[in-house]
């Protein structure tokens, strides 16, 4: 007996091959997020105070830099792969959902590129 | 005939038909503050463009953080950023398939919900102290 649905038999389409992708994902950034979250925090802690000068010298130094990029990167990609599962759970509108979709990742992708940019400009030493 | 795409089928119970349980709430919690964090995540980039723009645009950015608004928001934050890295520690524990019998999921919300709180005053202690900038 097949237990595929009719529509899924006249459209003749399997799985998307993706299968627990998006699951692993998700625990994969957290355990990273999870390193980079308490070395985040154990940093701020250890800094005399948040000046100017103080701050940019210290994202300008190469681990922080580097494990900075990499803190963001996860963020934001562990954000995103949240907030999917909660559109997906909450919007039920299929237009809604997409356009809901298309915002937040579009937001994501700005956020990021904007970190990014920053870090990088402070760790190269580009006018700030 | 009834195809079964287009017949109404039966959905999985939703929170309506459970008896409340403070376990819920802490899994609910748990979707909360990560929407909390991924727009916490805004301040985060907005502190780090300031930084990477200059003095002045660092000195706005310090002044609207120091906003008393502002600063309780950041304690909302900070509590949600433990919260969900210690029950994100146990949703880990879950998925190696430990921890689930109801007496240790209790036990382990207790722990998770307490230790998020007790991080938070650590937190904000060492940062009036002195650590972290102080208070400024």
């Amino acid at each position: 007996m097949s237990l595929r649905s009719p529509i899924g038999r006249v459209t003749g389409l399997g799985t998307a091959k993706e299968g627990v992708g998006h699951w692993w994902s998700q625990r994969v950034t957290s355990v990273a997020l999870l390193l980079l979250g308490l070395w985040f925090v154990a940093s701020l802690l250890r800094m005399p105070n948040f000046g100017h000068e103080l701050v940019t010298t210290w994202i300008a130094m190469p681990l922080n830099a580097v494990l900075l990029l990499l803190l963001i990167g996860t963020l934001v990609y562990h954000s995103q792969l949240g907030v999917q599962v909660v559109v997906e759970d909450y919007v039920h509108h299929h237009g809604l959902k997409i356009a809901t979709m298309l915002l937040l990742t579009f937001t994501h992708v700005v956020v990021a590129a904007l970190a990014i940019f920053a870090v990088l400009r402070i760790a190269f030493g580009g006018g700030a | 005939m009834d195809s079964t795409s287009t017949r109404r089928r039966p959905l999985s119970p939703f929170l309506t038909v459970y008896r409340w349980q403070y376990t819920m709430a802490l899994s609910i919690l748990h979707r909360v503050t990560g929407c909390a964090l991924s727009v916490g995540l805004l301040l985060f980039v907005y502190w780090l463009v300031a930084a990477a723009t200059g003095s002045a645009a660092y000195e706005t950015a310090q002044s609207f953080f120091a906003h008393p608004l502002l600063r309780i928001l950041l304690v909302g934050f900070s509590f949600a950023f433990f919260y969900h890295l210690l029950n994100g520690v146990r949703h880990l524990t879950w998925d190696t398939g430990h921890g689930m019998e109801r007496k240790s999921a209790r036990l382990s919300g207790w722990i998770v919900f307490l230790g998020a709180i007790a991080c938070t005053a650590l937190f904000w202690f060492l940062v009036l102290r002195g650590h972290g900038g102080g208070a400024a």
